[in-house]
């Protein structure tokens, strides 16, 4: 009884800090949406950012320039995840090569965005201007491909793993080369995985800013190519905070992401729960 | 004889398939090299030049020639070791906790909520942890401590909250791979369930639980949107935790707007400098896990 009672202040501590850290994310969304939401309307969303001090204006062009940005990193990282996961996962052993590029996917998903923002800067923004347009849409996004694809190759691997090897043998035994194979059975059956690697990677480069920061431009007007600067919301909202001071806006644009944040979380939970499921099933 | 050239043309095209996969593969490690090659070509010739004075110089008076520039970055570099270890010694003990909740306490109900709200934390993105810091934290830390609010402290406090997603995930891992047999064995020998989360389940996730710490800190001096929003950006030695900082990541990201030539070299440089730290947290975290703890 009396080590029950000295377990109180420990346990109550473990109690305490797992509710605090649901605490904390509530307030801090809480708060955010709470200034945000109301500002929130389909002008806001359809309407281009005013010049400096005009009010009533939208971030259509902000949620724009987000979106395009975060295609073009989909479209170089997607391709080169789930290929690189299918080559570690079906076509190599446990081997060095595997080791090194587990590795490097390890660092490279470590380094600071800032550095990818230098990098991106230098090879995209200088390096490759005539084909980039320096600070451009094309510039930032294949910079953000850079941190979606360690992401991406990482889950998609284990969603590869976590397919039975029988499903597999199966369908080489009943002669299926192994592309065959790998395309109508292993890849179906791992897709949600593969989905929620690549839409975890998606909200790091919807949520990425450092990067954009170096790379992207900043300019709030409307794109009309790939090689146009442009700002996504992340950027408009240290720009407006920073230059402008204007909070309000600053407060619906981050509403605007943290839906966009939350709606991620809620799918890819999703996701992986009823990827499990149905792998126990079979 | 038809068939023999099909299979023939089958099997070319499952080579070509493994070579373009194979291509796939190797793109992050040539990822990782292109971003050294880059990065180090601006950055190492200014280092070399300016040589250890760079980085123990306390004067950063940074302009387009090298000659006419000073150029230490000693308080930056302060700036980032002493942000960074705050925000690991407070959010390192409430993240292993919360793992600790998650792993072995939390009932299922509130697991469910739990760890959701881990990963929408991880998801948040840094600009809206600056900004929310920025319009609560700073103007909290204004009105009790006086001064301007963008301070140490305040870094402190965000980072803190941004590393728990990292350390809490790893944590969590480490200690549900750990063997039931050891936490059955303690608890039928007597042990309560704190014993045995002390002496049994902490231990045995050890080496985890301080590769997650590692990493944590790899995020928090990787931080740059939230630090460059409350940070202040002074480039002195803070004199204490109300006054303003510096970080390595919030310098770069602050002076490249406008840095050209040497400057912009100097900004290479100091990414060159954050990069070597965070290789050295790599190294160490990767020690952690591998030195496995065995019974």
């Amino acid at each position: 009884m009396a080590a029950k009672r000295r377990e109180m202040v420990p346990m109550g501590l473990l109690w305490g800090a797992g509710i605090a850290t649901i605490i904390i994310l509530v307030v801090i969304l809480a708060y955010i949406l709470a200034e945000g939401l109301p500002l929130i309307s389909w002008h806001f969303l359809t309407a281009n950012p005013g010049v400096r001090g005009q009010t009533g204006t939208g971030i259509y062009s902000t949620i724009v320039a987000t979106v395009a940005v975060t295609g073009v990193a989909l479209l170089v990282a997607a391709p080169l995840s789930v290929g690189g996961a299918i080559y570690l996962n079906e076509y190599t052993r446990e081997n060095l090569l595997r080791k090194v590029i587990r590795q490097a996917a390890e660092v490279l998903a470590g380094i600071p965005s800032i550095i990818i923002g230098l990098f991106g800067f230098l090879f995209f923004v200088i390096y490759l201007l005539p084909y980039t347009g320096g600070w451009s849409v094309l510039s930032g996004g294949l910079t953000l491909a850079f941190m979606v694809l360690p992401i991406s190759l990482r889950i998609s691997e284990e969603a590869l793993k976590a397919v039975p090897g029988e499903l597999r043998e199966g369908s080489l035994g009943l002669g299926a080369t192994k592309w065959q194979s790998i395309t109508t059975v292993v890849l179906p059956t791992a897709l949600p995985g593969i989905v929620t690697g690549l839409i975890l990677g998606m909200g790091r480069a919807i949520g990425e800013t450092a990067a954009i920061l170096l790379t992207a431009g900043g300019a709030i007007g409307l794109i009309h190519s790939l090689q146009d600067p442009c700002c996504p919301m992340t950027l408009y909202i240290y720009n407006i905070l920073t230059e402008y001071n204007d909070t309000s806006t600053a407060y619906g644009t981050a509403a605007v992401l943290i839906i966009a944040i939350l709606a991620i979380t809620f799918i890819t939970d999703w996701l992986m729960n009823s990827y499990t499921k149905k792998l126990k099933g079979l | 004889m038809r068939a023999l050239r099909r299979s023939r043309t089958r099997d070319a095209r499952e080579r070509l398939i493994q070579l373009i996969l194979l291509v796939c593969a190797i793109s992050s490690i040539f990822a990782i090299f292109l971003i050294i090659v880059f990065v180090f070509s601006q950055g190492v010739p200014f280092l070399a030049e300016a040589g250890l004075p760079f980085l123990t110089g306390s004067v950063w008076l940074p302009a387009d020639s090298f000659a006419a520039g000073t150029w230490g970055i000693f308080p930056i570099i302060l700036g980032s070791l002493v942000v960074t270890l705050g925000a690991v010694a407070i959010g390192a003990p409430l993240g292993i906790a919360c793992a600790v909740f998650l792993a072995e306490i939390a009932p299922p109900a509130i697991r469910r909520v739990l760890v959701p709200s881990v990963s929408a934390l991880a998801g948040v993105p840094s600009v809206v942890y600056g900004f929310f810091a920025l319009l609560v934290i700073v103007p909290w830390i204004r009105g009790q401590f006086g001064g301007f609010g963008t301070s140490v402290l305040a870094c402190w406090i965000i980072l803190s909250i941004m590393i728990l997603p990292t350390i809490i995930s790893i944590s969590t891992d480490a200690m549900r791979a750990v063997p039931r047999e050891y936490k059955e064995g303690s608890l039928a020998m007597g042990a309560t369930r704190w014993q045995t989360i002390r002496s049994v389940l902490i231990p045995a996730a050890s080496s985890g639980i301080i590769a997650s710490v590692i990493l944590g800190m790899g995020r928090a001096i990787g931080e740059t949107m939230a630090v460059l929003l409350v940070a202040g950006n002074s480039v002195t030695i803070p004199g204490s935790i109300f006054a303003p900082v510096s970080t390595l990541t919030a310098q770069i990201a602050l002076e490249m707007n406008y840095a050209t030539g040497a400057h912009q070299q100097a900004l290479f440089a100091m990414g060159v400098v954050l990069f070597v730290f965070i290789m050295i947290l790599t190294g160490l975290a990767n020690l952690a896990t591998r030195r496995r703890v065995t019974f």
